[in-house]
């Protein structure tokens, strides 16, 4: 069967790790891998699983995109770069699926909003970050029952599955990923908080999630629709889990929970970068299937 | 080794205290300290002659949370209300990378903040470039500050103060979040930074007294090199408090080490208006002493004891089992969840059908 070719830009973490994950895609097929240091583990690792590779960043790509069918790019790299990288691939026709927290395009969590998107026929979706993927559909399980005021979410991640880009611009990661518990989370107001534990052996992705409603909550409802979008994010990740509640305390509702990831390239507790990689896929794979079913014709988007 | 460290003298050595009260201490207050509180005591204490004052929510910047609790008035609101009545001492703040921004950074320092100390935990340090530049870019006194030092070694904890240096930190701060060094692991740290930082980077300790031993863990970093001490007059502070300035200052005086504050006026601020403020007396108790002896981020005391009221199991065993695993400065979530993992495993709490 025909497969949708892509690039991958980000040599780091998360772009190796989506080597596997579009590698075993029905509908993609990973083509390019593009960095910045010919030295970087990840572009040896691309060069080994058969994929072009390129250490002259997005401008050494941009030659072979018509030859090689590129119509597909997962940009991996940091939000300072991601703005040039979507303008110069989206002029070529080439949909970008943008795991940075530059968050250009509309952002995009699969089980809550990714046939919006699919529908819209969109150049350029925003995959928030690994908290926002972790979080948001249980955000949005209980603001599709009841309204919520506040939403809080704390995720503590290993030390070793953050990678140097996040590490220096925590910041773009916080602003990111507070906004969109609003934007597709549906609460009014969102705050998100990240630590980042350097325990040994590394623990498993951990989220806290606190919703206030606005009126006491309905806890058989809300019970049952947590568990119901938790078994939604498990078509895509097996390991993420309910650990304990849903609580409820007053108005405050808090559910406790972790991502065991499928151990691709990081280990099994880096569940933060399996539920980008895994989110990322899935929305690509939607965009390929509308693609391949000649419902989407990607065109090249004029430069302004 | 230097003279000092073979005669313990350290007379003319010149310190700058830095008071926690108005941070460290709204932990020990549950966040409800007010506006006016906080006036009176910063007056009090910039009348005494301290130099600096932190003022903030217990988990500064941004701190305001679920996670964190609420303060009685935003951190602008405190800052802003103390800085406009100083006569000497500079208000500082805390900044956590991953809880605080530079947004709010930058909102404390036009309420009126001068001097911040940007918090990882020992490991981390690299979470905190954007942060201390901002800092640097404001014109502030920045420091970083490295939390639960206790799990890291003196060498690694040399390689995060530089990378900290090296965005522009002032002071490299060895943080003893669980009060659980000893005088000799503190001396050993602070010796390692000496050894890397420039000559002109300052050394900085904030100790917290769960073994009793703030002062003597004080007194050790100056004799390593350090010359910023952090601690809280009558000890408000999380856990059983952080070093009592007043205390220290006295202790520092006996031995010549010049701090510039007056003694006796901190201790009537100790005296007629902190103690009667506390809710419980901040001491070593048999919780926080479980902190000290368990090394456990200090801050965990009263919402473990709340965790332990609601589900039955004992605070001194929730706050021993997150130690064991390893749960460090923030995790403030872990301590509900492993009430309930703990609840749930002695039978006291039904799990979730799913």
């Amino acid at each position: 069967m025909k497969k949708i070719k892509c690039a991958l830009i980000g040599s780091g973490n998360i772009g190796t790790d989506l080597i596997y994950k579009i590698q075993r895609s029905e509908y993609l097929e990973p083509v390019w891998m593009v960095g910045i240091d010919p030295e970087s583990e990840g572009l040896k690792k691309a060069a080994e699983m058969g994929l072009k590779t390129t250490a002259d960043g997005v401008d050494g790509l941009l030659p072979h995109v018509k030859d090689d069918g590129i119509q597909i790019a997962f940009d991996a790299t940091s939000a300072y770069v991601h703005a040039d990288n979507s303008r110069k691939l989206n002029a070529l026709g080439v949909l970008m699926i943008d795991l940075t927290p530059a968050a250009i395009g509309p952002l995009c969590v699969p089980p809550v909003n990714l046939k919006e998107h699919t529908d819209k026929y969109e150049m350029n979706v925003n995959m928030i970050s690994c908290a926002g993927q972790a979080t948001i559909p249980l955000v949005s399980a209980v603001s599709r029952v009841q309204a919520v005021d506040y939403a809080e979410i704390v995720a503590t991640l290993a030390s070793r599955s953050i990678g140097a880009g996040t590490r220096a611009n925590l910041d773009e990661f916080t602003y990111t990923t507070s906004g969109a518990l609003t934007k597709v989370g549906g609460a009014r107001r969102g705050k998100a908080l990240a630590v980042i534990n350097p325990a040994d052996p590394p623990m498993i992705m951990r989220n806290t999630i606190s919703c206030i409603t606005d009126d006491e909550p309905d806890q058989a409802k809300i019970t049952e629709s947590v568990l119901a979008m938790i078994k939604e994010v498990q078509k895509y990740v097996p390991g993420y889990r309910l650990v304990n509640g849903p609580d409820f305390d007053g108005k405050r509702v808090t559910v406790f929970m972790e991502v065991e990831g499928l151990g691709d390239y990081l280990p099994k507790y880096a569940g933060n970068l399996d539920i980008m990689t895994a989110a990322a896929t899935r929305t690509a794979e939607m965009f390929a299937q509308e693609i391949l079913a000649g419902t989407f014709n990607p065109q090249p988007v004029e430069v302004a | 080794m230097t003279d000092s460290m073979i005669t313990g003298d350290l007379r003319g050595r010149k310190v700058i205290l830095h008071d926690m009260c108005l941070r460290d201490g709204m932990h020990a207050k549950r966040e409800q300290i007010s506006v006016d509180q906080m006036v009176e005591i910063a007056t009090a204490m910039d009348d005494a002659g301290m130099p600096y004052l932190q003022v903030t929510h217990g988990a500064g910047l941004g701190g305001n949370s679920l996670q964190h609790g609420f303060a009685l008035a935003s951190n602008e609101e405190y800052i802003s209300a103390v800085s406009s009545r100083m006569k000497q001492a500079k208000v500082s703040v805390l900044l956590i990378p991953g809880l605080g921004t530079m947004d709010e950074l930058r909102s404390a320092y036009d309420a009126g903040a001068r001097s911040v100390h940007v918090a990882t935990h020992c490991t981390e340090a690299d979470t905190s470039p954007q942060h201390i530049a901002c800092a640097r870019e404001l014109g502030m006194d920045s420091t970083g500050f490295l939390m639960m030092a206790h799990l890291n070694d003196p060498k690694g904890l040399a390689e995060q103060g530089k990378l900290m240096e090296s965005y522009g930190a002032h002071t490299v701060y060895i943080t003893d979040s669980a009060g659980y060094m000893l005088p000799a692991d503190v001396k050993a740290r602070v010796q390692a930074l000496r050894d890397v930082l420039k000559p002109e980077t300052e050394i900085g300790f904030h100790g917290h007294h769960n073994l009793g031993l703030g002062i003597a863990n004080s007194i050790a970093a100056i004799d390593a090199g350090a010359t910023r001490i952090d601690g809280s007059v009558a000890g408000l502070g999380a856990g059983a408090g952080n070093t009592p300035l007043e205390v220290f200052a006295a202790v520092c005086e006996r031995m010549g080490i010049e701090t510039g504050v007056d003694v006796f006026k901190l201790t009537d601020v100790a005296e007629e208006i902190i103690v009667p403020m506390m809710d419980h007396i901040v001491r070593v108790d048999r919780e926080s002493l479980a902190l000290g002896y368990a090394g456990v981020y200090s801050t965990f005391l009263l919402p473990a004891k709340r965790a332990a009221k609601r589900y039955g199991v004992p605070a001194r065993d929730i706050l021993v089992e997150l130690g064991r695993k390893k749960m460090i400065g923030g995790q403030e979530d872990m301590i509900d969840d492993t009430a309930m993992t703990m609840a749930k495993e002695r039978g006291l709490l039904k799990a979730v059908a799913g």
